[in-house]
């Protein structure tokens, strides 16, 4: 598998997870980001490298707060509740014909769409056009906009937009009563 | 009332319930205004609180050990027993015999007991049936909770509260409604016809600009197609001393037809093609078909240039791509089954179509029998041919006219937002209209298809308090009680009956009809009944007019009503002689009493009669 390049069908399973994991695991969508700059994944590797050894570095250890699984193991729970998303993921698609993988995947796109926009409202961190030229002006927010490629000098900087980015405006999640269990995702079904 | 802060209106739907409410105190002129949508709080998975702004009426009685502790809890009560809204319905969708739906119908079924515990109607012995009253309160009640967890300050028992009912909803189920919303709480609540509040929330939403949409002379048709009801109403904008005043003038039969007969429609379709190819659905999947068929339908009724759209059955197992069916759903498909299925283009002279009933009909909701809406409402102005006669600017306007010539049309549910679907409605009734020579009627413009009735209502609390323009017209129909003439018995001939009017035609809330000259002798102590009838075209019939025989399109039976005289003072036994005096009550509802004819004291007739 070494060097061959991923099927169509792997690459739809790929590009799901992966979604979610660079919207929970910012260190990950470091990498991806370093991936889509063209960096090649070497660079990558030794980029994560450095920012482990930068964490480890300083005396006092840096204070890192911890995502309580709650949230998560909800939104999931919520995503196979509407669109499947479970059992997508955990199908293997190896056998099957694009076109079958392609009918689920309708299932999977409408449900999990519906149940994103229900519950997180999602805007477009810039509102230009990908690949239109822009100036950040000294003081821009470093988390919403990352710069890439020749990062030198003092701002204001000028550059192209690659991404335009996205950031959660709102998020409704359903209020859980206290007993409930978040990690039963989906509950067995058993028909009497 | 005027301590209220909002006026509160709640459509309280076949399928769906919804709470919208507007500022009292707000600054703003007679016909704009600030309006929320309540987000109600509800169950969306067992033990999840979601928030969203329809409440699915459905209720689901869970089996014992079917739910862990604490699945139900909602934020204002532990342990309900029941799930209410999104939950019940996903949940009864998969056991549909723990799963109340279509109380509303239930309840407007003169057929049934609707204080008995009937619903689910086809539930197992061991499950705890609950009435049709029952559920709309719960509805109500849920509701009211809602509400008060929002605004703590502003309790719902405080402000003025608007519930809406089909047009075509008889005494008997106006007075249950009524009876509802006391039981769950709330102090005191009118009630509003459903297309009145359509025609509201559109006055509302022009922010005054309806005054050039609608003139003197015109006679708008409303036209409400819900989830399971269709709704018809005619309203007459009549000159009074220069301002306008819309009239109600007329309203169409109860018919149990809706969109969700479309969206099944549509389902059968498919599944008939997949059953041809030898694929079978269990009801699982034709419930999960009917979904997709449901969005489906809404893009090929509003997009010219689909031709099809791929529906997928998904599997019930985990194995998702494996398990699941795909087929599709094209052009040709909606527009045969649902233009031509439900809005054929019929003649002006069209007639609903009634198969004569199977001899054992199980005892279910009365569904209308033909599904086109067309017919249907060729049916309704054919009979309201007349019902503009006796309004002033009116005069003379039908004659020559087969049926009652609208000029304007408002349409009102969700199926309108494919304009397929409004202009076939437009087509049909402009060709009736150019057939008789008279002008195309217009389409009224920038309804709120969804959230209308609900809004409407809210302003509608705001206009009761003096705020806006009020529709005005009263009772829809004159009501008659039956009695029998005394005649030699025949065998296997029912003594003919006779019909006195005791309640005449256009009776508006708050007052009350004259006694009618004809006395009854009642037993006391023992329940008496009469027959009871409505009718929604005789509206020159005065209290104390007896019909000794009418066309059988003139009067419609409802339940039977019944009075029992109390024995204190009398002795059991004892024949008292009565009058009959009806008053349609604030709240909107009408209300029969029986008093003596010497003496002060009233007995109340009961317009909601068990059934024996």
């Amino acid at each position: 598998m070494d060097n061959q390049t991923p099927s169509f069908i792997t690459r739809i399973v790929l590009a799901l997870s992966v979604f979610f994991r660079i919207l929970f695991d910012p260190r990950f969508a470091l990498g991806v980001l370093g991936l889509k700059e063209g960096k090649g994944p070497a660079a990558v590797a030794s980029e994560s490298t450095d920012s482990k050894a930068d964490t480890s570095a300083p005396p006092p250890p840096p204070r890192l707060k911890e995502a309580g699984p709650d949230a998560a193991l909800q939104l999931l729970g919520l995503l196979q509740q509407e669109g499947r998303f479970i059992d997508f993921i955990e199908e293997d698609v190896v056998s099957y014909a694009d076109a079958d993988i392609g009918a689920a995947a309708r299932v999977v796109h409408e449900g999990c769409r519906k149940a994103m926009r229900e519950h997180l409202t999602i805007a477009e961190v810039r509102s230009d056009a990908e690949g239109s030229r822009v100036t950040l002006a000294k003081g821009f927010d470093a988390t919403a906009i990352r710069l890439t490629g020749n990062v030198v000098g003092e701002p204001p900087f000028t550059g192209v937009v690659t991404h335009k980015g996205w950031r959660a405006t709102e998020v409704r999640l359903p209020k859980l009563s206290v007993n409930h269990d978040v990690t039963i995702l989906a509950p067995a079904e058993v028909e009497l | 009332m005027s301590e209220a802060d909002f006026a509160i209106g709640i459509d309280l739907g076949t399928t769906h319930c919804a709470l919208s409410y507007v500022d009292l105190n707000a600054e703003t002129d007679g016909e704009g205004g600030i309006q929320g949508v309540l987000q109600v709080p509800q169950l969306t998975a067992p033990g999840t609180v979601g928030e969203l702004p329809l409440l699915p009426s459905f209720i689901y009685l869970p089996h014992e050990t079917e739910l862990a502790a604490g699945d139900l809890t909602l934020p204002w009560v532990e342990q309900p027993g029941y799930a209410l809204g999104d939950f019940a319905r996903s949940r009864g969708a998969l056991t549909p015999i723990r799963m109340v739906s279509s109380a509303k119908s239930w309840l407007s079924h003169s057929g049934v007991d609707r204080r008995a515990g009937i619903l689910p109607h086809d539930a197992p012995e061991e499950v705890n049936r609950i009435s049709p009253l029952q559920a709309s309160t719960r509805y109500l009640e849920h509701l009211k909770e809602s509400w008060n967890n929002q605004f703590p300050d502003k309790p719902m028992d405080r402000q003025d509260v608007t519930i809406t009912i089909p047009a075509s909803f008889d005494p008997a189920a106006r007075e249950l409604t009524a009876e509802a919303a006391e039981l769950a709480g709330f102090q005191r609540a009118n009630l509003l016809e459903e297309p009145q509040a359509a025609l509201y929330s559109w006055i509302q939403g022009s922010q005054g600009e309806w005054r050039k949409q609608a003139n003197p002379g015109d006679i708008i048709l409303v036209v409400d197609v819900g989830g399971g009801t269709t709704d018809l109403s005619l309203i007459a904008i009549i000159d009074r001393e220069g301002n306008l005043e819309p009239h109600r003038v007329a309203v169409g039969d109860h018919i149990l037809l809706g969109g969700d007969n479309m969206d099944l429609a549509l389902a059968h379709v498919v599944g008939a093609k997949l059953a041809g190819q030898g694929t079978q659905l269990d009801p699982w999947q034709l419930r999960a078909l009917t979904h997709g068929c449901r969005a489906a339908k809404e893009v090929l009724l509003g997009d010219a240039d689909q031709e099809s759209i791929p529906l997928v059955v998904p599997s019930r197992g985990s194995r998702l791509i494996g398990g699941s069916i795909r087929t599709e759903l094209t052009r040709d498909e909606v527009r045969n089954t649902i233009l031509e299925g439900f809005f054929p283009q019929v003649d002006a002279a069209a007639r609903p179509i009634s198969r004569p009933r199977a001899g054992l009909t199980q005892l279910g909701l009365p569904y209308a029998q033909d599904a086109a809406v067309t017919r249907h409402l060729a049916a309704f102005l054919g009979r309201q041919a007349q019902a503009t006669e006796e309004l002033p600017g009116f005069e003379g306007r039908a004659q020559g006219a087969s049926f009652l010539h609208p000029t304007a049309v408002l349409f009102n549910g969700g199926i309108f937002k494919s304009s397929l679907l409004s202009e076939r409605v437009m087509k049909n009734l402009n060709l009736w209209l150019e057939a008789e020579q008279a002008p195309p009627a217009r389409l009224l413009s920038g309804a709120d298809l969804d959230l209308a009735v609900a809004r409407g209502s809210a302003y509608y609390g705001k206009v009761r308090l003096g705020g806006g323009v009020r529709i005005r017209g009263g009772t829809a129909q004159s009501f008659y009680v039956g009695i029998e003439t005394s005649m030699p018995a025949v065998p296997g001939l029912e003594p003919p009956v006779m019909a006195l009017c005791v309640a005449p035609f256009g009776m508006e809330e708050g007052t009350e009809a004259d006694l009618p000259p004809q006395e009854f002798g009642l037993v006391v102590g023992e329940p008496v009944r009469f027959r009871f009838f409505e009718s929604s075209v005789r509206r020159k019939d005065e209290v104390g007019v007896m019909l000794e025989s009418w066309l059988p399109e003139e009067l419609q039976e409802l339940g039977e009503i019944e009075v029992t005289l109390p024995a204190e003072g009398r002795s059991l036994g004892e024949v008292v002689p009565v009058g009959l005096h009806a008053a349609v009550t604030e709240t909107g509802t009408l209300r029969l009493e029986a008093s003596p004819v010497t003496g002060e004291e009233r007995w109340k007739v009961e317009l909601d009669v068990r059934q024996p």
